[in-house]
């Protein structure tokens, strides 16, 4: 807008946005920067009060955060001497989620190629309606599923005693997992450009020499990314493998053996706990160990994205 | 200068003001005059009481809609630390008052605490009904269950499953914070810690069926709750002793030992509207509330006769 007092308006004047269009758009910018920033805000904050909750234990002479990493004695409610070991707990994690992806992560990448490479555009539609719907149920379904049908189909085609155990959280976690696997993979394999499969052709690749030569290598870091957030969602989720796994806290011997999660021991747990007790803080400290895990699992595949791209 | 009259909606909603207010008025007033003054009797203590307590208080209001229990858990010491500072008038507590209790609180409030037998809380241990044992004693079941225990395996107890190839007992537990799981580990195990591995389930049905859908599977549970798919064992608390089932007799004549009392405290002989509550919870409407809850109900000749 310029500053002098024209007496007649230019006939050639630029025409002028109103100025509230002007403002209006500076602050959605600025209201979109702030949702921006806010991820990282409300990632810290939740750390600080889970932190927060935890930390005086931290320094009582009863706990001992070596015991706490690297012991198997989970006794939070011992009448003469309690131990917060919650090494069963962390094994119990790993050996469900590791389970679910082994199962989840070639079933899941495998529709998404089929999806989106293989597949006619109608029975796309169809398939892709119906992996949503997956996505839909809620978690304690699946884990009535899974104390009902899954775990007498288990103890009737394995001989195992007990139905509810880690093959049984593994299936429940897989079958959850697999539909933000697929459509986030499909997504990633849809974004490579068509060039290169026109490219690709063109040199004389066959469809498949054109998917594991040229797609899945472009589209890695979507696809990558696709398998993490399957990851995540496993180690997270709490309900179904709190119905599921059969709440045992040891070291498994084999897959068909019962575990707990840190997950289903915080749910479990922490509503019994009183308030601002050590129980109830070394639960809040089990929250803060989860986080790290995840954190570590996103670190490291980024770490292993970039190093992918440097070579 | 002239003052601007109000804009037409808000005149109007002045005008509604008085009327609303009045309306209102009348309508708390009566609602409160029409309303009878309410008993309200304090109860608290016992977690494992909490559950057939608060059953009785929603019973009771039908009986006496003009009184109002109000009840709440914390544990049965904090219940008689409770009636000892004289903050409720009726304590819940799964176990006996220690004398040491008995005299603080007659110190405290000058008077006597009194106590009512109001129920038994007994747990059976279960097993598969295809399991052919039949009784266990506490130091099985302590090798067992407990902390540094040795036996995993049926056969260590001498016991042939029937149709099973893999005979490792499956250990059913309760999670750590029931007051079945702490009523298990100080009367069974003599408040040893439980041996890590056992599945820890959230409530007493879900034990029983787990063992009854489970040959090789072992659990502990409510008498309450059996079913036709499992066993309920004789425990036999000496060695050399005869075993004892638990049976509703054996819990009253004190022979079986996983079983105690249930008791309520009060500070002097009730009166009033709380010895009228107690004895309806030593009738026979009170006394089904104990059976439906799980628990084992009094014998019918030291309840309240109406």
């Amino acid at each position: 807008m310029s500053p002098e007092n024209a007496p007649d308006p230019a006939p050639f004047a630029r025409p002028q946005r109103p100025r509230w269009a002007v403002v209006g758009e500076r602050a959605i910018e600025a209201l979109i920067r702030l949702c921006g920033v806010s991820a990282i805000l409300f990632v810290a904050a939740i750390f600080f009060f889970v932190l927060r909750e935890a930390a005086p234990v931290l320094v009582r002479d009863e706990f001992s955060l070596g015991q706490f990493l690297f012991s198997t004695e989970w006794y939070p409610t011992s009448a003469n001497n309690v131990r917060y070991g919650t090494l069963a707990l962390t094994v119990g994690t790993l050996s469900v989620t590791a389970l679910a992806m082994a199962l989840a992560v070639p079933f899941g990448l495998g529709a998404a190629i089929y999806l989106s490479e293989f597949c006619a555009p109608r029975v796309r539609e169809t398939l892709k309606v119906v992996i949503e719907l997956l996505s839909a149920i809620p978690s304690v379904v699946w884990g009535f599923v899974g104390l009902t049908v899954m775990s007498k189909l288990i103890v009737t085609l394995t001989g195992a005693p007990v139905g509810v155990n880690i093959l049984n959280g593994g299936i429940i976690l897989a079958l959850m997992s697999v539909p933000v696997i697929v459509s986030i993979g499909e997504d990633a394999l849809k974004a490579v450009p068509d060039s290169y499969r026109e490219a690709g052709l063109a040199l004389g690749a066959t469809r498949w020499q054109l998917v594991y030569r040229v797609l899945v290598p472009a589209a890695r870091n979507g696809l990558l990314a696709a398998v993490l957030l399957g990851v995540g969602r496993a180690v997270g989720e709490t309900m179904a493998v709190l119905m599921a796994t059969g709440h045992a806290v040891h070291i498994p011997a084999g897959i068909l053996d019962s575990v707990r999660t840190l997950t289903a021991n915080i749910a479990a747990e922490l509503g019994e706990a009183p308030a601002g007790s050590d129980h109830y803080r070394v639960l809040f400290l089990t929250g803060a160990l989860l986080f790290l895990i995840t954190f570590a699992v996103n670190f490291t595949a980024d770490f292993v994205v970039r190093g992918i791209r440097r070579k | 200068m002239t003052r601007v009259p109000p804009s037409k909606p808000i005149r109007l909603a002045l005008l509604a003001l008085p009327a609303v207010l009045a309306a209102a008025a009348c309508g708390g007033g009566g609602s409160q005059a029409a309303k009878p003054a309410k008993t309200i009797i304090q109860n608290k203590g016992s977690d494992t009481m909490v559950n057939v307590a608060q059953v009785w208080a929603e019973e009771y209001r039908k009986a006496a809609p003009d009184v109002e229990v109000e009840v709440s858990g914390g544990g049965s010491g904090v219940g008689i630390a409770a009636l000892i500072k004289g903050a409720v008038d009726v304590a819940n507590a799964s176990r006996d008052l220690k004398p040491s209790e008995a005299e603080q609180a007659e110190k405290n409030t000058g008077k006597k605490p009194v106590g009512f037998n109001v129920g038994y809380d007994a747990l059976a241990v279960y097993v598969h009904k295809d399991n052919p044992l039949s009784e266990i004693t506490l130091e099985q079941l302590t090798d067992l269950y407990a902390e540094g225990g040795k036996t995993t395996r049926w056969s260590e107890l001498g016991v042939k499953i029937p149709g099973v190839s893999d005979d490792t007992i499956v250990r059913v537990s309760r999670q750590s914070s029931s007051g079945t799981y702490e009523f298990f580990r100080e009367h069974a195990l003599g408040n040893r810690d439980f041996r890590m591995g056992s599945r820890d389930l959230n409530g007493s049905k879900e034990v029983v069926e787990l063992v009854g859908s489970t040959p090789t599977a072992i659990g502990y549970s409510g008498m309450g709750y059996a079913t036709a798919a499992v066993k309920m064992l004789g425990v036999t608390s000496q060695p050399g002793s005869p075993a004892v089932a638990p049976t509703i007799a054996a819990v009253h004549d004190k022979t079986y030992p996983l079983a105690r009392s249930l008791h309520l405290y009060t500070l002097g002989e009730p009166q009033g509207a709380v010895k009228q509550y107690i004895d309806w919870i030593l009738s026979d409407a009170g006394q089904k509330v104990v059976e439906d809850s799980g628990y084992v109900p009094v014998p019918p000749d030291q309840r309240a006769k109406p």
